[in-house]
């Protein structure tokens, strides 16, 4: 009751734990890319929370400022996505990642 | 339970929604529905940075993710799904072996961290606004990351107006 009432690192920590697995499951089961890609998003959330709970605990700013070149990079990394995505949706006529196995059109 | 506090409280609840909303996010099978319970993931998120003292990085977080990529990932679900026709579902597959790395990855991850004896804090826990000291440390040990960054946008942006845009080529063939 004590660790449950006094917020540590550990409750950060378990969070972000919670959130890379949630993150994972949906990267490796779900078919549809855009549900990936928002996997993947929850995973650089899941990073972000740790770099940022680690920072504080320690004290140093090299943590707030990884998770704000983190977010910088997540927003490349979305918008190249989407446009990929919408390419093989041009081409395939779907977006299943599990029914597209052609290089070549 | 004597000395729950309301920070406690509020702690409790933002990591609620935080995690309850990614687990939506996973677990429907509706894209609509996992791209609105992103909306609360990201806020939730948010809320969990201001509670780690880094405000600046929440206010970012807001604008950049909830006003930028979920924005973006709407986008892509409605480009690529016809809802007005058929329900936008998404399949599943490899069922078995996701909820085994799922329970595996949640267990490993959480066993390490409680097995590791005692994190050892700083002596200088980070308190208050940090948003003073992320200028000075953007324009002084991290200048060349931040420019780079600035290129590397540039980079994305262009990159991904070329990849997206109306080819008309490819339309005649």
């Amino acid at each position: 009751m004590e660790q449950l009432a006094t917020i540590g690192l550990n409750h950060y920590l378990t969070i972000s734990a919670i959130l890379l697995s949630l993150g994972l499951f949906a990267v490796m089961t779900r078919k549809n890319a855009i549900v990936i890609l928002m996997g993947v998003e929850l995973i650089l959330n899941a990073a972000n929370i740790n770099f940022l709970a680690f920072s504080k605990y320690n004290g140093g700013m090299q943590g707030v400022m990884f998770s704000l070149f983190v977010i910088v990079l997540a927003a490349a990394e979305a918008a190249i996505a989407l446009a990929i995505i919408i390419n093989i949706f041009k081409i395939f006529k779907s977006v299943d990642v599990s029914s597209i196995d052609s290089l070549k059109e | 339970m004597s000395n729950l506090t309301p920070y406690t409280v509020i702690f409790y609840i933002f990591a609620a929604i935080t995690v309850f909303s990614a687990a939506f996010v996973v677990f429907t099978r509706n894209v609509i529905y996992s791209a609105f319970a992103l909306l609360f993931t990201f806020f939730g998120a948010a809320a969990l940075y201001v509670f780690l003292s880094a405000d600046f990085i929440a206010v970012t977080q807001v604008v950049v993710y909830v006003g930028g990529i979920l924005v973006l990932l709407l986008f892509g679900v409605m480009f690529t799904n016809s809802i007005m026709q058929a329900k936008p579902k998404s399949d599943v597959l490899h069922i078995v072996p996701g909820t085994l790395l799922l329970i595996g990855m949640i267990g490993a991850i959480l066993y390490t961290f409680y097995t590791t004896h005692s994190w050892m804090p700083g002596e200088a826990i980070l308190q208050g606004s940090i948003v003073e000291r992320i200028g000075f440390e953007t324009m002084s040990r991290y200048v060349l990351p931040f420019e780079m960054a600035s290129i590397l946008l540039l980079a994305a942006l262009i990159g991904a107006a070329f990849l997206a845009r109306f080819d008309k080529s490819t339309d005649n063939k």
